[in-house]
């Protein structure tokens, strides 16, 4: 079963009076699950996609379907319900909140988007914590961790809600080498610890080299894909 | 709500400094606004005071039309007997009336034998003046007696007269007037003390008894030129004199023309555009604390959606509903206002204590009285002030507050 389709999704921005387009007649499937990357150059189209899935973007054309969610039709406020129920997020640049402490940090899609009691969040956080090897670093903020560390406080903060999706943008390209490396295998087992389909974003070949399933995108076409129903082989 | 505002009082702390100046600034109007309240209202409490206590009394009835002469102190205007008796029927009468005093107001020629001047007189029951405006008896130097303010035959001078004729107590004098007929009487009064200097209408009139002044005037039956009312609670003059009017002005003459006209002190001294100028004065401070509150809660709470752009992008990423977006925000202008007024409240209800104990001189009017101001503020004033500063603040976040609520996630995202 497919978690996420595209169906033949164009995006075009429009920048003064110049149309560019990120997307062009994309098509592909992500089988649920699955440890999926979205590979190619700068420019290529990764990110829209990625934007696309997370309902942060619309497509110009064609459709986006997340877990059975045409999710291009939700407007702001559906949308933000969507994300806050299905997906979690990793960003490059970790996106933490500067003033809350590793734990509120991973607590606060429970506290402030789910509106979950007290009670039901601390196993919960303390669980997806100890997965990460954080429990000892949750009293910290952010600014007392290192990159590395950032990164797998977001990666507990993306799992913390049992989404069905985690959409990662270039989640390691602050990273150095052996990081990028740990933080990979650290999203792997916890795809397999908790069931959760990974989708990211990389340009990077050895970060490439974990995924199950890769698309390759360039210039906003889908040139290459291992998924289920991908696009142009 | 708590998670909101905790999180919102954690955004704060972010910018110790930025937050610290904005409260103080906020905390600093809040108090100007405390200690003028109290200083003002002080002052137009001692003012009213002085006029109402010393002079005037609270209300005055005058024969209708009397009042529109009042500057010539007119002869022929004045209530009768019969009038008197039937007001002070009614006076008696009415529930919150604590004393009245009847009053024959007239000009005279005062001479110390050497020296010829015009003086303006009260013809006064001592006892029930004394009544009416309590402070009326301060006012006196030199004073013959302790317990009475003057006996029959004597005469209280107004200070400028007396010192510059050099007339003291127990000297005596000459008055003589005319009466409404034209004729000239002339009696001669020992001075039982000298009348301070005071603002206002009457503020620089001599005393003399009552029953004197009919003599003086040749008045067959006696007359009067005003009775001063005093209330019992200052704060339900406007109800007590309401009910009064309603009683007075049906009431005619033998001609069928309205027999009483009746003027709150209000009404009879321009010193109440002092009080009125005082009250807007506070509507101005208070305006000028609401705009330094607005631009200072909007300027840090624009600053601060500025330099969070992506931050908000992430809440936003992460299905953070725009309307909790908002209310972060709301709630960060909501605590930064509530932490200002209560430690302005705190530091101007302080202030304000010292100054009461330690007591502030203002010298006011010309004849550069003295008053010793008491400020204080009522606690609504302080709760008001507070929860103007509140709202105010509350309002001005609701701008950015907005703006944050409507960013584009995707946008906040890419924003440097």
């Amino acid at each position: 079963m497919d978690i996420v389709i595209f169906d033949d999704v164009s995006k075009i921005y429009r920048t003064g009076e110049v149309d560019v387009a990120a997307l062009r007649n994309v098509t592909l499937r992500i089988p649920r699950g699955a440890f999926t990357a979205l590979v190619g150059p700068s420019g290529s189209g990764k990110t829209t996609a990625l934007n696309m899935i997370g309902c942060l973007d619309r497509p110009s054309a064609g459709e986006v379907t997340v877990a059975g969610e045409q999710v291009g039709r939700l407007d702001r406020r559906q949308g933000a319900a969507f994300r806050g129920r299905n997906l979690g997020f990793v960003f490059q640049d970790f996106n933490l909140l500067p003033v809350l402490t590793v734990f509120e940090n991973v607590e606060y899609p429970l506290l402030m988007i789910r509106d979950m009691p007290g009670k039901q969040r601390k196993p919960l956080v303390e669980r997806v914590l100890a997965a990460v090897g954080m429990t000892d670093q949750s009293h910290k903020v952010p600014a007392q961790l290192s990159g590395g560390q950032k990164q797998r406080v977001a990666i507990a903060r993306a799992l913390v809600g049992n989404p069905l999706l985690v959409l990662a943008d270039e989640p390691t390209a602050n990273l150095d080498g052996q990081t990028a490396q740990r933080v990979m295998v650290l999203m792997k087992r916890m795809r397999d610890e908790f069931g959760t389909t990974f989708v990211f974003s990389t340009h990077d070949p050895r970060v490439m080299e974990q995924a199950e399933v890769m698309f390759h995108l360039n210039d906003g076409s889908l040139i290459e894909g291992s998924g289920s129903g991908g696009g142009e082989p | 709500m708590i998670k909101i505002m905790r999180l919102a009082l954690k955004n704060l702390l972010r910018y110790k400094r930025r937050t610290l100046l904005t409260g103080l600034l906020i905390a600093v109007g809040v108090m100007a606004v405390i200690v003028f309240v109290g200083m003002s209202s002080a002052f137009k409490q001692a003012i009213v005071g002085q006029i109402t206590d010393a002079s005037l009394s609270h209300f005055q009835v005058h024969r209708k039309g009397y009042l529109a002469s009042i500057d010539n102190l007119p002869l022929d205007r004045m209530l009768t007997a019969a009038a008197f008796e039937k007001l002070s029927g009614i006076l008696d009468g009415t529930k919150g009336v604590t004393a009245f005093s009847p009053r024959i107001r007239f000009g005279a020629m005062l001479s110390n034998y050497a020296q010829t001047t015009n003086v303006r007189l009260n013809g006064i029951d001592p006892a029930r003046e004394i009544a009416a405006v309590p402070l009326l008896a301060s006012r006196i130097q030199e004073a013959a007696h302790t317990d009475i303010l003057l006996k029959p035959g004597e005469v209280l001078l107004p200070e400028v007269l007396a010192r510059g004729m050099e007339i003291k107590t127990g000297d005596t004098i000459v008055l003589v007037a005319n009466n409404k007929d034209g004729s000239v009487n002339g009696m001669t009064f020992q001075v039982a003390g000298v009348v301070e200097n005071l603002m206002g209408p009457g503020g620089r009139d001599g005393y003399l008894h009552i029953d004197d002044a009919a003599v003086l005037l040749r008045m067959e039956t006696k007359e009067i030129s005003e009775v001063a009312v005093r209330v019992e609670n200052f704060e339900h003059l406007d109800a007590v004199a309401g009910r009064l009017r309603s009683v007075l002005e049906p009431m005619t003459n033998p001609q069928n023309k309205p027999l009483f006209e009746l003027h709150t002190w209000d009404q009879l001294t321009p010193f109440y555009n002092v009080v009125r100028m005082i009250d807007v004065m506070t509507l101005g401070v208070r305006a000028i604390l609401i705009a330094v509150v607005l631009i200072s809660v909007l300027n840090v709470m624009m600053m601060s959606v500025y330099e969070r752009v992506r931050e908000i992008g992430t809440l936003a990423a992460m299905g953070t509903p725009p309307g909790r977006i908002m209310a972060l925000f709301v709630a960060e202008g909501f605590s930064l206002g509530l932490a200002g007024a209560l430690a302005g409240a705190v530091f101007g209800t302080g202030m304000l204590w010292i100054l009461n104990l330690t007591g502030v001189d203002i010298v006011f009017g010309g004849a550069n009285q003295v008053f010793t101001l008491a400020p204080a503020i009522a606690p609504g004033e302080v709760i008001s002030a507070c929860l103007i500063v509140v709202g105010v603040s509350i309002l001005a976040s609701l701008q950015p507050a907005a703006k944050a609520a409507r960013l584009e996630p995707v946008e906040a995202l890419r924003h440097v």
